[in-house]
């Protein structure tokens, strides 16, 4: 799922009552009534229906044991909680999870920031080179992990052995170490490309004539980039590591075709765990559990993150 | 000073034209190992193909029911972001132009929502919708995917459409136009370039998904192209040509595209981000 770009906007002061700003022609509350289900019915129903219902019906069936076939559930209070904090594996997946989202979140956004600064230098070709980077995010994780299994399995291993590299002799994913930085590696290698474009709008975005006046006043590139472009490319930053974070908290099509969770059940990331526990072990007031855990995780620290990097912002 | 500007210049552009090509090396070892002999893809993958095996592509085509697949990724997708595109645009548009306290909450609410990740609601999505027997629908799908997809369609409408000066609009109401002939015929051609914005992010994500018509489209004539590359992979273990095959056919309808739009979806992917 794609998610959005600069979050909590700015709003406008709004403090007044309907009527006052129906448009020309919109009279009769009947009439509102008919525009606005035209206008916003659908979107809002689909919207409610989609998301909302079952968000909240969801929180309801984590206080019940439903095994996915039975038409009643019983009520069990907090049981489903108690389960969730007894499952050392949902654990190990979370924390497994948390490391993966630190390093993707960190290593995409360091090379994605590199190779837009690069390609926003007049570099012959800049054109080619931004639309071949981007390139990984046109295809979805599912065909780019069988893609990756058979690099590493295959490819890198020939390489190694023929070559005798002695870290590649061996097929990565069959350890679970390297197997985890496998998901690592493919996962900075496709969301780079897409993170260095919204980089290169951001670059394009620092107005040149407080280069040049730096400049003149002696400033070198290195002092420019980071006491000048940085600092202006906050909302880049802001935006980056939101989808960077989601992206990585939300990872599923990957870990299922790359590593398949193993060798071993050892590089499990959490959706997968939820996945596992609601539809192959049927125990689904418990996997919603834990999947509600996984929201309030991801909602706390995409919060703290866009009100830090708020706080950074500065004005041109 | 010059020269050595020039030198650090090519440097750079060395250093890139190797980065490039270690990005894309993983599409050019599939592309070459798709039509290969499978014997010759388990000796040596780097080896370039002696002769061409265009069989591993017809098996894979037939095997993993290309057309239809492929029908039901076109169907989903199309009306999938066209539904996106005319709902969030009419929305954004009402909300702005009324911005009354009901509006402006409901506004933010559906902004707040989007943090929510997927995997926290699909198990009641798949109860719920499973208990009304509309799984396994492409109409249900492709309606899902307008619930999903409107918020991030209705935010950024809503930043583009409050730059829009609002007097057109008026003129034209007064002159006796109806507010819905007034919005397609008035508005939504200024939204155009917001439109093939949100067209291309949306494309992106409901042409690869996989989770979602995972758990909705069960049955194998309602697979759409991930669903189609996935089964197939769990069925064909044994021959690497039909299986790089087959992801090949899988990507390249997108990398065709690329090739002629490239310019709008990264223009696409900045836009979308910058609002």
């Amino acid at each position: 799922m794609i998610l959005p770009a600069g979050l909590f906007p700015v709003l406008p002061v709004f403090n007044t009552k309907e009527s006052e700003h129906a448009m020309i022609g919109e009279k009769g509350f009947w009439n509102r009534l008919r525009l606005r289900l035209l206008f916003t019915g659908p979107t809002l129903f689909a919207f409610l229906a989609v998301m909302i219902v079952p968000f909240i019906y969801g929180i309801y069936l984590t206080f019940t044991s439903w095994d996915g076939i039975s038409v009643a559930h019983t009520l069990v209070g907090f049981r489903n909680y108690g389960s969730v904090f007894a499952d050392a594996e949902f654990w190990s997946s979370f924390g497994l999870t948390l490391k993966y989202v630190l390093f993707t979140v960190v290593l995409t956004n360091v090379l994605a920031f590199m190779l837009a600064y690069a390609l926003t230098k007049s570099v012959k070709g800049q054109n080619v080179f931004r639309a071949g980077f981007f390139m990984p995010n046109l295809v979805g994780g599912i065909v780019l992990g069988f893609i990756w299994q058979f690099i590493f399995n295959n490819v890198l291993v020939y390489l190694g052995q023929k070559a005798s590299i002695g870290i590649f002799s061996a097929s990565w994913l069959a350890e679970p170490d390297k197997a985890f930085w496998t998901l690592v590696i493919v996962t900075v290698w496709q969301y780079a490309g897409y993170m260095m474009v919204i980089y290169v709008a951001g670059l394009t975005g620092v107005p040149a004539d407080i280069q040049e006046a730096a400049s003149i006043d002696g400033a070198n590139s290195w002092q420019k980039l980071i006491r000048m472009t940085i600092p202006m490319m906050v909302p880049s930053f802001i935006v980056c590591l939101f989808l960077s974070l989601q992206r990585g908290f939300m990872v599923y099509d990957l870990n299922l075709t790359l590593t398949k969770g193993g060798p071993f059940g050892s590089t499990q990331l959490v959706s997968m765990h939820v996945y596992q526990k609601a539809f192959l072990s049927r125990d689904y007031g418990v996997g919603q559990a834990e999947a509600f855990v996984l929201f309030l995780l991801v909602a706390v620290i995409t919060l703290l993150q866009v009100y830090f990097s708020k706080k950074m912002e500065v004005e041109a | 000073m010059r020269v050595q500007r020039q030198l650090g210049s090519a440097a750079k552009f060395v250093v890139l034209a190797i980065l490039l090509v270690l990005f894309l090396v993983p599409f050019l070892l599939l592309m070459l190992n798709s039509l290969k002999e499978n014997a010759m893809i388990t000796s040596n993958p780097l080896a370039l193909p002696t002769s061409f095996k265009f069989a591993n592509y017809s098996y894979a085509f037939e095997q993993m029911n290309y057309v239809d697949a492929f029908t039901n990724t076109i169907i989903i997708t199309a009306f999938s972001v066209i539904l996106i595109g005319i709902c969030g645009a009419m929305t954004a548009h009402y909300f702005v132009r009324n911005p009354s306290r009901l509006n402006q909450n409901t506004f933010l609410f559906m902004v707040a929502s989007m943090i929510i990740p997927f995997q926290a609601i699909m198990i009641p999505l798949v109860k719920i919708y499973g208990s009304l027997d509309m799984l396994n629908s492409k109409t249900s799908l492709i309606f899902m995917y307008l619930g999903f997809g409107s918020s991030l369609a209705v935010f950024i409408y809503h930043g583009f459409i409050k730059s829009i000066p609002k007097e057109l609009e008026e003129a034209a109401m007064i002159d006796g136009c109806s507010r819905i002939r007034m919005f397609f015929q008035i508005v939504f051609p200024v939204l155009v370039p917001t439109t093939v914005t949100i067209g291309i992010l949306n494309v992106l994500w409901i042409w690869n998904d996989f989770l979602l018509p995972s758990l909705v489209l069960v049955e194998a004539g309602q697979r759409t192209l991930p669903l189609s590359t996935y089964s197939f992979y769990g069925t064909y273990t044994v021959d690497y040509g039909p299986l790089m095959a087959s992801l090949m056919l899988t990507i390249l309808p997108v990398v065709i595209v690329y090739l002629f739009a490239q310019k709008y979806i990264i223009q696409g992917v900045m836009q979308g981000s910058v609002k």
